[in-house]
């Protein structure tokens, strides 16, 4: 009895000490599934849908992630993570990846023992005025009275713009989102302030979305991201470099719909390169030579993610904006994939 | 001779007697009574009718997004389209069957209890107990027999929910009792250890072992050593409500007279012997109201475990009113989901009132 409960400590004892050496990629290979860690509940980003299926900007750039290791989209498992607990659970290796709308900033990259391996989408912070004020942009807002959520960051931004450009502001401060939003809709003031993503979703709820336009500033930077764990680079690269090559795709124009075409019959040697045909991207990233296709197939590029989740024909529609590629005016922009 | 014949009774005045006389000593006593009658109808007037109204006869029972509640009533569709995910949460299809049958498991194992006709009350009380729950966590977890590993990430609504207060209630129980006797225990290292585990766990919110079990405690355990967060919260859960259970059950121990010790002593009884055929069964019997108590408060606490991203029958819901399709339907959610618990926590109050009326033997006060 001793000797068996020795053996099992041993046994045990070598199991934990190989996971904790092997990498993150072989440790998703040998399960067969993708541990992904998401928002409980963010519409446009990660949401249960009616056939109970997680979906979503964050959801999907885990699901090429998927994809493009396991040759298989669906073999993600989602785990749903509050704010508070998000670190942590990337940390302890609950999750390989966290992609859960964060905001990338200094101290969370630098002191958390995590990293940031791209932006999925840029947020910040904007306004929503009543259409029949008339005003075209932020600066016109001298005197406004401005609808803000208690406790949050907002809040303080909104203080420090205001500042900035020398124009007074009364503030009308509610407890939640929700009573945010009514007080704007009954005109208890002439803006809302929020984040850009939550401005449409907000819009969205209204009675009439048209009867109020999101003005185009952006107050503050909020780029949110895929994150994963600090010292496992092979597995940093993977994850940056899928979510580069979604957006290499949309510059190049491979969908998912147009894919299986090109695979066979283009000769833009850059395409060629991301498929796999010619050179061999994946292999340098210990994946298979078709990880960019099956992700691509199975996800699509970085702007079918987007209009899937967010764009125009969702109820979120949300305008490219800073999110457009930079050859279309934005900031999404992807290294050479070569 | 004639006869005598009495004349038949005559009726009762109608003052006194049927509806009118009931009218009379119930509602309308005095002038001051009946003020109060007719205060408390127009207050239920102008309160259930539109309530009523708003819930059951201008809703919306039916449609697949928000566009079909039209009427201005309640807007139950999300509830009718969507009642696979608050029941089942994000467990697959193909498998809900597994569920359905720890349910049909879960009524026939209890609903005999509430008639007193039927025969194998104990043996079924003892099922319930313990092959039960082994039962349903090989048929939900699956991976054994052929089933389908379903991992508890996938777990969700109301069956989580059940799921969390069963354990919570049949693991809480006898580590209560067992924290209880130590706590009267004669051995100092015992008692001492069980005063400093209950006041330890009675004296931190469940919101605080909730987040501690995880958000910190996977920082401690060595890197790749992990176990599920579901299994992380139950335990906390179960040491939290045993602490709660070791105090109801010891006040049921003060209340046995020592004469009942000294008369298991004098029959020659052990320790465990005494305990278990003299005092528990008594002291059990007077705690049953606090016992249920903390049932209930334990079921209803088992809605804080979204805080930790736990997709539990409140969280479902709030999830699917934060989506595009129902957006917006707060009020109704909330409304359905205080529903859901009421009718679980009436119905564990109805059990414990049975259960006390049958063990009832003349001690009563």
């Amino acid at each position: 009895m001793r000797k068996s409960i020795t053996i099992f400590g041993i046994v045990a004892a070598s199991m934990i000490a190989a996971t904790a050496q092997a990498g993150t990629l072989e440790d998703v290979k040998a399960r067969g599934v993708l541990s992904c860690g998401v928002n409980n509940g963010l519409p446009g980003f990660s949401q249960p849908d009616e056939k109970n299926n997680w979906t979503g900007l964050d959801v999907d750039t885990c699901r090429a992630v998927a994809a493009a290791v396991l040759g298989d989209a669906n073999k993600v498992s989602f785990k749903p993570l509050t704010a508070k607990e998000r670190f942590t659970a990337l940390q302890s290796g609950e999750v390989d990846i966290l992609s859960r709308n964060t905001t990338w900033t200094q101290t969370r990259d630098t002191s958390l023992g995590l990293k940031y391996a791209g932006v999925n989408y840029y947020d910040g912070q904007g306004f929503l005025a009543h259409k029949a004020l008339g005003v075209k942009s932020a600066k016109d807002l001298d005197g406004a009275s401005v609808c803000i959520q208690a406790g949050t960051t907002t809040e303080l931004n909104v203080a420090d713009y205001f500042r900035l450009h020398g124009m007074k502001y009364s503030s009308v401060v509610f407890d939640t989102a929700d009573q945010t939003r009514e007080g704007f809709e009954a005109g208890r003031c002439d803006t809302l302030t929020s984040d850009q993503s939550q401005l449409y979703a907000i819009r969205s709820k209204m009675a009439d979305p048209t009867s109020a336009v999101v003005l185009p500033e952006v107050i503050s930077k909020e780029p949110l991201g895929p994150v994963v764990r600090q010292g496992d680079d092979a597995w940093f690269n993977i994850v940056r470099w899928t979510l580069f090559m979604q957006i290499e795709a949309e510059e190049l124009g491979i969908t998912s719909a147009n894919v299986d075409d090109l695979k066979a019959n283009t000769t833009n040697p850059g395409i060629k390169r991301i498929l796999g045909t010619e050179d061999n991207a994946g292999e340098r990233m210990g994946l298979s030579a078709d990880w960019a296709y099956n992700a691509i197939k199975q996800v699509g590029n970085y702007g079918e993610m987007f209009d899937r989740n967010v764009g125009p024909a969702t109820p979120l529609a949300i305008a490219r904006g800073l999110n457009a590629l930079w050859s279309n005016g934005g900031i999404q922009y992807a290294p050479p994939l070569r | 001779m004639n006869e005598f014949k009495p004349l038949p009774n005559l009726p009762p005045p109608v003052a006194t007697a049927g509806v009118i006389g009931w009218l009379r000593a119930n509602l309308f006593p005095s002038p001051f009574s009946a003020l109060l009658t007719v205060l408390g109808i127009y207050f239920l007037y102008i309160t259930l009718v539109p309530f009523l109204d708003w819930a059951v006869f201008s809703a919306d029972w039916f449609g697949t997004d928000k566009s079909a509640c039209i009427s201005g009533g309640a807007c139950w569709a999300f509830v009718t389209s969507r009642i696979d995910f608050f029941i089942y949460g994000f467990f697959p299809t193909s498998e809900v069957w597994r569920i359905n049958i720890c349910f049909a498991l879960f009524v026939i194992s209890f609903a005999p209890q509430f008639f007193d006709a039927f025969p194998y009350k104990k043996n079924l009380g003892i099922f319930s107990l313990t092959v039960f729950p082994a039962i349903s966590y090989v048929l939900i977890s699956g991976g054994w027999f052929g089933l389908v590993e379903v991992s508890t990430e996938k777990w969700g609504g109301l069956s989580l929910t059940l799921m969390l207060a069963y354990v919570g209630i049949v693991a809480a129980l006898p580590f209560g009792v067992v924290l209880a006797l130590g706590r009267r225990s004669q051995l100092p290292v015992i008692r001492t250890f069980c005063i400093l585990f209950i006041e330890w766990w009675r004296g931190v919110p469940l919101i605080s072992v909730l987040f501690m079990s995880s958000v910190m405690l996977p920082l401690f355990l060595p890197e790749g050593m992990n176990f599920d967060k579901l299994l992380r919260a139950l335990i906390g859960i179960i040491m939290f409500q045993s602490a709660y259970m070791a105090e109801v059950v010891r006040g049921g121990l003060q209340a046995i007279p020592r004469g009942q010790h000294e008369a298991a002593d004098a029959l020659g009884l052990g320790y465990w012997k005494s305990m278990l055929l003299v005092i528990l069964p008594q002291a059990l019997k007077l705690v049953i109201p606090g016992i249920v108590n903390t049932f209930i408060a334990l079921f209803k606490d088992t809605t804080l475990v979204l805080i930790i991203g736990l997709f539990e029958v409140l969280a479902s819901v709030e999830a699917v009113v934060r989506g595009a399709q129902w957006r917006g339907l707060t009020f109704e959610g909330y409304v359905f989901v205080g529903l859901c618990f009421w009718v679980f926590c009436f119905g564990m109050s109805r059990y414990s009132q049975k259960l006390e009326r049958k063990l009832n033997t003349g001690h009563k006060r």
